[in-house]
């Protein structure tokens, strides 16, 4: 394989070789904590943190990890990154992170994180190891943005706690969508964009197998 | 007849391959072959020939839902006249388009000059219809120009599945619904529910639930509880007037009285069966639907094997549950297994929704399981979760999901029967 560079690494992902779009990985957090655009704000910037960090730890020790044991050791340095995270957080938006609750904990089951290490970081160096991170939770967020941007507006007719779209309950004219407030209707929305990204980039499309 | 033909005839070139208009060839050839059999026979190898078509098979399907159609229009009107008449409720005022002053309160005493009485059957039809009619042509409006657009784009005939939809769509909705809403929902069934998967025949849900279920979820004030039901206002003339389904009652009442269902209700089992109560706009009558039933069964195009499989579940489940109604706390439990045939949205939703063969099961066998898991998917869903007081939407997209399996289960299990009979393994 060729050396991969770092623009490479970097912008692929955002819309060529999106984590969730076309790897499907990361559906999960996408799905929770997507409600309201700033909790999907945060939520990209700690992912893209713990990524792009672990990717640059797990690259830096790549050749002392005994391939049997790998798995563990990439998951004590992303686990103590998402402790680290959680802290940060704690400390600088609280209210933030109290509504978030566990779904910080759990970007150490993000399959993002854990992919990018085994599939990238144990076999390149260090820098381009971190932006490959940062580049994969760019696409990542990107969904997450996007994904919150349309929840929030017409599940409660606002961006970011600000009113946009004022609210037939409080005299205005917008009907709210209760399904935007559900967790499916990120599948909704996800499947939405891919459906737009693939009209683009037809060569993402799952042809049948050809029997 | 030779006139018309002769005009389509003539205009069929700009149509074709290389015409003019040949991005819009599916419109072309919807008008052709709705007004005249399509030449086409089947090419190829295929050794089953039948008259039928899907045309023939969706007209029938409409042929069979006049009897709810006609029903829908009469009891939204004659619900809406007994309540404002008899019942102290007044008109609504919401205009119709949602933009103009025009209320149907206007159109239907002032232009119209008739009064409601719920007596009168015409008032009733007149002033159902002055409900029904905007939902359906919103309906037909909205989802008629998705379907167009995939067509178009896609290149496949513009097929009457969607006429089907379309008109049970609206049936499945409360008379108030706002028209907006009603094409926000159309729009997601037919796209979602239908498109994305390649069209009619593609669709492992039927659209029209989808669409319902969409708004059900996105709308639920709209769509759910006791002040939705009938076409008019309480007395401050604003909310919706309060009138309760038998479902919705039942769900909300007292342990202690629960036995007694016509005292809960209000409405008997007659009422409940005839369909001169609160609800869904085609939905009410449990008569209109057997109607229905033996028109879809008699020329085979309703399975009927499918609908007596969501009977046999729905009693079934409901007569076990019945059954152990002291044991409970549920008021729900106290409806007995007759009365869970007659309320709600059962009898629609067996004949006309459960029975659409694209996203039901293919295989005979499998059938009897399919429908047998909607009917008891039904029960439990009216009698144990509490967040539901209806029950067959939800079973009969639980029940499309499950359909390829079961038809998957169906064929293996006859594989491997086949293969144990003639030994060839």
């Amino acid at each position: 394989m060729a050396d991969p560079k770092i623009k490479d690494v970097l912008l692929e992902p955002i819309l060529n070789n999106n984590p969730i779009a076309l790897q499907v990985l990361g559906i999960c957090s996408a799905l929770a904590v997507t409600t309201k655009l700033e909790t999907s704000i945060i939520m990209a910037i700690a992912v893209t943190a713990v990524t792009a960090c672990s990717n640059a730890a797990v690259s830096a020790i790549r050749s002392y990890i005994p391939s049997s044991i790998r798995i563990i050791v990439q998951m004590t340095v992303i686990a103590s990154l998402v402790i680290v995270v959680d802290q940060i957080l704690k400390a600088v938006a609280y209210e933030a992170s109290k509504t978030m609750s566990v779904f910080v904990g759990l970007i150490i089951t993000n399959c993002i994180v854990m992919g990018r290490a085994e599939a990238f970081a144990m076999k390149n160096p260090v820098v381009v190891s971190f932006w490959d991170g940062v580049g994969n939770c760019l696409g990542y967020g990107l969904i997450l943005i996007v994904v919150g941007f349309f929840r929030e507006l017409f599940g409660s007719g606002k961006l970011l706690g600000f009113e946009v779209l004022p609210l037939s309950s409080a005299g205005g004219w917008y009907e709210p969508n209760g399904l935007m407030l559900l967790p499916p209707s990120a599948f909704f929305i996800i499947g939405a964009f891919i459906w737009v990204l693939r009209s683009f980039k037809s060569d993402q499309i799952n042809r049948d197998p050809v029997l | 007849m030779k006139f018309l033909r002769k005009q389509l005839d003539m205009v069929e070139p700009l149509f074709k391959k290389g015409g003019k208009l040949e991005k819009l060839y599916p419109l072309y050839e919807a008008n052709d072959t709705f007004l005249f059999t399509p030449g086409e026979v089947t090419k190829g190898t295929s050794h089953v020939r039948d008259a039928i078509d899907m045309k023939r098979m969706m007209s029938t399907v409409i042929v069979a839902l006049v009897p709810c159609i006609l029903m829908a229009l009469w009891n939204t009107g004659y619900q809406a006249n007994l309540a404002i008449a008899e019942q102290g409720a007044k008109p609504l005022q919401t205009s119709i388009t949602g933009l103009d002053s025009i209320t149907r309160d206007y159109l239907f005493t002032q232009v119209l000059g008739m009064e409601y009485d719920p007596h009168n059957p015409i008032a009733n039809l007149v002033h159902g219809a002055l409900w029904f009619l905007p939902v359906y042509i919103a309906c037909m409006a909205v989802g008629g120009l998705c379907e167009v657009t995939f067509a178009i784009i896609r290149g496949h005939e513009i097929n009457e599945g969607f006429l089907v939809s379309g008109m049970l769509f609206p049936l499945t909705l409360p008379p108030a619904i706002p028209l907006w809403q009603v094409g926000l929902g159309i729009a997601f069934g037919i796209v979602v529910g239908k498109e994305i998967f390649g069209g009619t025949g593609k669709n492992f849900l039927n659209p029209a639930l989808t669409a319902r279920a969409f708004l059900y979820f996105a709308h639920a004030s709209f769509m759910s509880g006791d002040r939705v039901w009938t076409a008019a206002a309480a007395e401050n003339g604003v909310d919706g007037w309060t009138a309760a389904t038998t479902l919705g009652s039942m769900a909300t009442a007292d342990v202690a009285q629960a036995a007694d269902v016509n005292a809960v209700s209000g409405l008997s089992w007659f009422d409940c069966f005839m369909g001169w109560i609160p609800g869904s706009m085609g939905e009410t009558s449990t008569l209109a639907c057997l109607i229905g039933a033996a028109i879809l069964i008699a020329s085979g195009i309703g399975s009927w094997r499918i609908m007596t499989g969501v009977l046999l579940g729905a009693i079934g489940m409901s007569c076990m549950l019945y059954a152990f109604r002291e044991y409970s706390d549920n008021s729900m439990v106290y409806l007995s297994p007759l009365r869970h045939l007659v309320v709600g949205g059962f009898a629609f939703g067996t004949v006309f929704m459960a029975t659409d063969p694209v996203s039901a099961s293919m295989t005979e066998s499998g059938k009897w399981w399919y429908g047998g898991l909607i009917g008891v998917m039904t029960v439990l869903i009216r009698v144990i979760n509490p967040a539901f007081a209806e029950g067959i939407m939800l079973a009969i997209l639980f029940g499309n999901v499950m359909a390829p399996l079961i038809d998957y289960c169906v064929i293996q299990s006859n594989v491997k029967r086949r293969a144990a009979r003639y030994a060839t393994t």
